[in-house]
């Protein structure tokens, strides 16, 4: 058996408790896409070349609001900031893999991150070839989740109102997912009370970036203080 | 659609860059872990606890507490998915009773 097709049979088992939550999440992404009036295409290209979940649903509000990149720009950003610290934990493990290197960081989404640095190849398999084919599955995964939704989306016409909700649910999931094994709640906590509080006074278009800076200083001043507790 | 295709094209182009940014931007400015500034690393801890919070806010964002239906159905849906997410700890199951549980309301009840 050639190195590859070892390394990919050794990845598939890992990768198995992903694909349902991706097809699924992938597939309401797809609906949700064409309920907006964007075409099968569109949905897929996104999951090809942007492939971040929550930054996807956000990007379907920002398709669907007024034109600025700038502002898209920094949301994604924040909303993905999380993945610096992903890659600060995978320095190690991705320096070597040479020319899979560059897909290897652009596939790092949460969940092929939390396989991948939980999990040492098994032995004797190509320890880049098998990172290699975790990420790539789990892009599939996504990638055909979006495209059965998509296709769903546009032969079978349903009344989509308050499909919207299907973000804010996922959000919400996280969010208690977060949580649980926390002791440390207060970085949570200040990012639902200080967007709170800019969402009042700045309203609904122009909230996002104080928020944003908001938090980040809060979060800065209070180092010391949050520190203590927090658990990853 | 709301945008043109040529700025639809662009949004997307904008969030692919600044998520490619986000996963690289590690590799290129530290070789190891041990010279990451702690600042930063602390950063990457806690952002994602508070941009969840912040997502949350953002989704409710166009929702009225002050007119008719004053946010009773998000209200709800939200509830149920707190609630049959822990006690069945089910991510998929909460997120699509939720949102079946959010298209009845606003197409029926509050319709």
């Amino acid at each position: 058996m050639s190195p590859k097709l070892h390394a990919l049979k050794a990845a598939f088992p890992y990768t198995i408790p992903i694909w349902a939550g991706f097809i699924f999440l992938g597939f309401a992404f797809g609906i949700l896409m064409n309920s907006k009036g964007y075409s099968p295409q569109w949905s897929i290209l996104m999951s090809l070349i942007i492939y971040a979940g929550s930054m996807q649903f956000v990007a379907v509000n920002l398709l669907t609001s007024a034109f600025n990149p700038l502002n898209a720009l920094l949301m994604t950003l924040v909303i993905n900031a999380r993945h610096l610290f992903y890659g600060i934990s995978m320095l190690e493990k991705y320096s070597g893999a040479g020319r899979k290197k560059p897909y290897l960081i652009f596939g790092m989404v949460d969940e092929t991150f939390s396989v991948l640095c939980s999990t040492e190849s098994p032995p004797g398999v190509d320890k880049y070839w098998f990172m290699f084919f975790v990420t790539l599955l789990n892009h599939i995964y996504w990638v055909a989740g979006t495209a059965l939704g998509a296709f769903f989306g546009a032969m079978v016409s349903f009344n989509t109102k308050g499909i919207d909700f299907v973000m804010t649910a996922l959000f919400v999931v996280i969010f208690i997912n977060q949580w649980k094994p926390q002791q440390q709640h207060s970085p949570a906590l200040a990012g639902l009370a200080l967007s709170s509080v800019c969402l009042f006074i700045f309203g609904p278009q122009g909230f996002i970036i104080p928020a944003m800076l908001l938090i980040v200083l809060v979060l800065s001043l209070f180092r010391k203080q949050v520190e203590k507790g927090i658990k990853i | 659609m709301t945008l043109s295709v040529q700025q639809s094209l662009i949004i997307i182009a904008v969030v692919s860059l600044g998520t490619i940014i986000t996963r690289g931007l590690p590799f290129i400015l530290f070789r190891n872990q041990d010279t990451t500034p702690p600042y930063i690393v602390y950063l990457g801890k806690v952002l994602p606890f508070a941009a969840i919070g912040l997502l949350i806010i953002y989704c409710l964002r166009n929702v009225s507490l002050l007119s008719a239906p004053y946010g009773l159905p998000e209200a709800i849906a939200i509830l149920f998915v707190t609630v049959l997410h822990l006690w069945k700890n089910n991510a998929l199951l909460s997120i699509g009773g939720g949102t079946v549980l959010y298209m009845l309301l606003v197409q029926t009840v509050f319709g």
